[in-house]
């Protein structure tokens, strides 16, 4: 039974934008991750995937003095302020990139349900979860 | 619940086709536009790949694509359905979500 | 139905728009609704009102702003991505101390969060790009 005020509100939809392509060498990483801080207000149900080259978005150290270009990596970190903390990243993609975990930014949340405890919103997750995950989605935005 | 997964570029060129036909559920409907198209021409290296898709998945081509790139539907592997922009607009429709494969 | 279209490339440079194009006129001959079509990353572009495209092929920017005319369409160009490719209308050339405008009067400039509001608000949301 909803109550007056939320009746005309419109649903929670679940979104994910999913991430395919390394930093730099195109814009999409920037401007996907600045779709997804947008989002943030609108008090949806997202998700962040990286998959194939996005896993490259994550990668630690980056140092982008020599190419002239600002590095946006540590945006990331403000994710979780931000209440995105349902990362998902595939497993497949880090393996063929002989990537692991150790290689890519820690991205946390602090979790309002459990004292404010600081969690991991990374989540390696196989291809086939991954296809399950993107089935069940309302909107998906890829870049 | 099926979702429509739409793949726009060459599976020569590359890779989203191959990622896409990992990640899709059994079920799945797969459309393929603008130069994903030439995936659906039979006698490829990659026929084999879309053949074996075609017994889970159904898979579609944007004829007026293929039309565009000098191949017709007598031309398509069998099994692919052809259809136009109002068949997209309907398996947009009819499909529960959709994403495209960038 | 209810769409929202997004539009991730350039006119010319990729089918992307065209494609976008297509779909959108079948979609709106169907009867169905066209909530927005959202310009964003070089897509932008799309939003010219300077473009003299040769005359025997198409004219990509007529194409939306007639169609949009014709069927009432919220064209949006995200103002960061516009922003960064030098595309302005009359407000940001004055914010911005620029001296020329160069955004067709179809198109509006507006946030990011036209481009959420369209995936909330529509029933499906289609992704054109690269």
């Amino acid at each position: 039974m909803m109550e007056p005020w939320e009746e005309n509100e419109s649903p929670v939809k679940k979104f994910m934008f999913v991430n395919r392509k390394a930093p730099y060498g195109t814009v999409y990483a920037l401007e996907s991750l600045e779709v997804v801080l947008i989002s943030a207000a609108f008090d949806q149900d997202v998700s962040l995937v990286f998959v194939d080259d996005g896993v490259y978005q994550l990668k630690k150290n980056q140092s982008t003095d020599g190419i002239g270009m600002k590095n946006f990596s540590p945006t990331y970190n403000a994710l979780g302020d931000y209440d995105i903390n349902k990362i998902y990243i595939e497993a497949e993609s880090m393996k063929e990139r002989g990537l692991t975990l150790e290689d890519l930014q820690e991205l946390t949340y602090e979790d309002e349900d459990d004292d404010w405890a600081e969690k991991s919103s990374i989540n390696v997750v196989s291809r086939a979860e991954l296809a399950e995950l993107m089935d069940a989605q309302d909107v998906v935005i890829s870049s | 619940m099926a979702m429509l997964h739409i793949v726009n570029k060459s599976p020569f060129d590359r890779s989203t086709l191959d990622s896409c036909l990992q990640s899709s559920k059994d079920g799945a409907a797969v459309l393929l536009i603008e130069d994903a198209v030439v995936a659906a021409v039979n006698g490829t290296s990659v026929s084999a790949k879309i053949a074996d898709a075609l017994s889970s998945k159904s898979v579609y081509v944007l004829g007026p694509d293929l039309n565009a790139r000098g191949f017709q539907d007598a031309d398509m592997i069998d099994g692919i359905k052809s259809v136009d922009y109002a068949g997209f607009v309907d398996l947009v429709a009819e499909n529960s979500n959709v994403q495209s494969w960038l | 139905m209810k769409f929202t279209i997004l539009i991730n490339e350039g006119p010319y440079q990729h089918q992307a728009s065209d494609s976008a194009y297509q779909f959108a006129k079948a979609a709106l001959e169907k009867g169905h609704e066209i909530f927005r079509v959202f310009f964003y990353n070089d897509a932008v572009n799309n939003a010219t009102r300077l473009s003299v495209p040769p005359q025997d092929d198409r004219n990509v920017t007529e194409n939306w702003a007639a169609l949009a005319e014709q069927h009432n369409l919220d064209m949006v160009v995200c103002i960061a991505a516009a922003q960064r490719r030098g595309m302005l209308d009359a407000g940001e050339m004055e914010r911005q101390g620029k001296d020329a405008n160069n955004i067709h009067p179809a198109f509006r400039i507006s946030g990011l969060g036209q481009l959420v509001e369209g995936g909330i608000q529509s029933d499906r949301l289609v992704t054109f790009g690269d």
